[in-house]
């Protein structure tokens, strides 16, 4: 418990940023990151449900039975997702439809569940929302900067908001888009070599 | 009968749940190193996700869409897919405890796989029958099945392998996952 509460937020940022330290919650890492945009929202909507089940495990952490936490987390957290949900579809429905299955399937992150149970479930309030808060920032960079990549590479373009801000094309008019890159294996490819340049960096 | 043949095709193949729809990455990654455990994993999941894709969509058929709550849908379908763990696990105990030993581990993991959630509810997306729904989950689970063991194959050999230090591990885990889901990339064209 020596640790203060800032570095318990800025342990999500870099030291233990998820998914390339924590390798945890990847399949809405790899399928959500066509575009910057759709990274970045599905890397918001997994900060909400988040801190919202960190706060809860942290508060309830006394009158929790050890041995039924699991079933109680998953409901907690199933909570705040349907929470999200319902948001979302009222107020970023084209997200909403992009994310499809993707949002529902927050439930089963595995980051979510990772931090209620390694940290909310054993420290106090604070320190559990600030790292909530911290490793969902993490997250949502971590996704953005994939998202980038491959919207960059794949389509030549840079979406935010609907309109394209950035488009490879205008400066260069004879880039041909790499395809690959949207695409499934792709996706897979990215991430490894991400990783690979992050435990370059990483080893120094 | 033959449109249930296409559906398991394009299920294993074409739209593998691991490869073409990036479900259940976790597991992949996590229990490839060994075949033994690829092993254990893939049959775990064949069995819950079968008994899992039939409740769920019986669930959802009957008392969700029956009394318009169609927004519990998440929270009751993780609440089915754990307990039926759950209960599978005991079962199994007490009954078969052969298989329950070789399981072991690998149940209780089941619950947070995304593939399980995730084939459940494609299954309501796409408004499947029932029939439809059984063939698509247990066809899932082989595709599951089929790529977690091609690639604990593969990842068994990379050990061999002069690997530079950076790329170790699950860096080169994900390029060599890229590769084998670009394989599977090729059967788009089949249906």
């Amino acid at each position: 418990m020596a640790k203060s509460i800032a570095q318990e937020f800025a342990k999500g940022l870099w030291e233990e940023i998820p998914p390339f330290r924590l390798v945890l919650g990847l399949c809405p890492v790899l399928a959500v990151t066509k575009t910057v945009e759709n990274g970045i929202g599905m890397g918001l909507a997994t900060t909400f449900v988040l801190i919202g089940s960190n706060l809860f495990v942290s508060l309830l952490r006394n009158s929790i039975p050890a041995k039924v936490r699991i079933a109680c987390f998953i409901i907690i957290i199933a909570t705040f997702v349907t929470v999200v949900e319902l948001l979302m579809q009222a107020y970023a429905y084209p997200l909403f439809l992009k994310l499809g299955i993707f949002i529902p399937l927050i439930v089963v992150n595995c980051i979510v569940l990772g931090r209620a149970e390694a940290f909310a479930f054993k420290n106090g309030v604070v320190a559990s929302l600030a790292d909530g808060l911290g490793m969902g920032i993490g997250f949502t960079v971590s996704l953005g900067a994939l998202g980038g990549v491959r919207e960059f590479f794949g389509s030549g373009t840079l979406t935010f908001w609907e309109k394209p801000a950035f488009e490879i094309a205008n400066y260069a008019p004879s880039f041909q888009p790499f395809g690959f890159m949207v695409e499934a294996p792709g996706a897979f490819v990215c991430l490894g070599l991400m990783l690979c340049l992050m435990n370059l960096v990483g080893s120094e | 009968m033959g449109d249930y043949i296409v559906l398991a095709v394009s299920c294993i193949l074409i739209n593998n749940i691991l490869l073409a729809q990036y479900l259940g990455n976790c597991p992949f990654l996590g229990t490839s190193k060994k075949m033994e455990t690829a092993v254990g994993m893939s049959m775990a999941v064949v069995f819950v996700l079968v008994m899992a894709g039939v409740i769920t969509w019986i669930v959802d058929t009957y008392v969700l869409a029956q009394f318009g709550l169609e927004y519990l849908r998440t929270i009751s379908f993780i609440l089915v897919i754990a307990s039926l763990v759950q209960f599978v696990e005991m079962f199994l105990k007490k009954s078969i405890p052969a298989l329950y030993a070789g399981l072991g581990i690998f149940l209780p993991l089941i619950t947070t796989n995304c593939a399980v959630m995730g084939a459940c509810l494609i299954n309501i997306n796409e408004e499947y029958t029932f029939v439809q729904a059984l063939v698509s989950s247990f066809s899932y689970a082989v595709g599951f099945g089929l790529a977690l063991i091609l690639f604990a194959g593969v990842r068994e050999r990379i050990i061999l392998a002069r690997v530079p230090k950076p790329l170790q591990d699950t860096s080169i885990g994900l390029v060599t996952a890229g590769i084998l889901s670009l394989t599977f990339f090729a059967f788009k064209g089949m249906v």
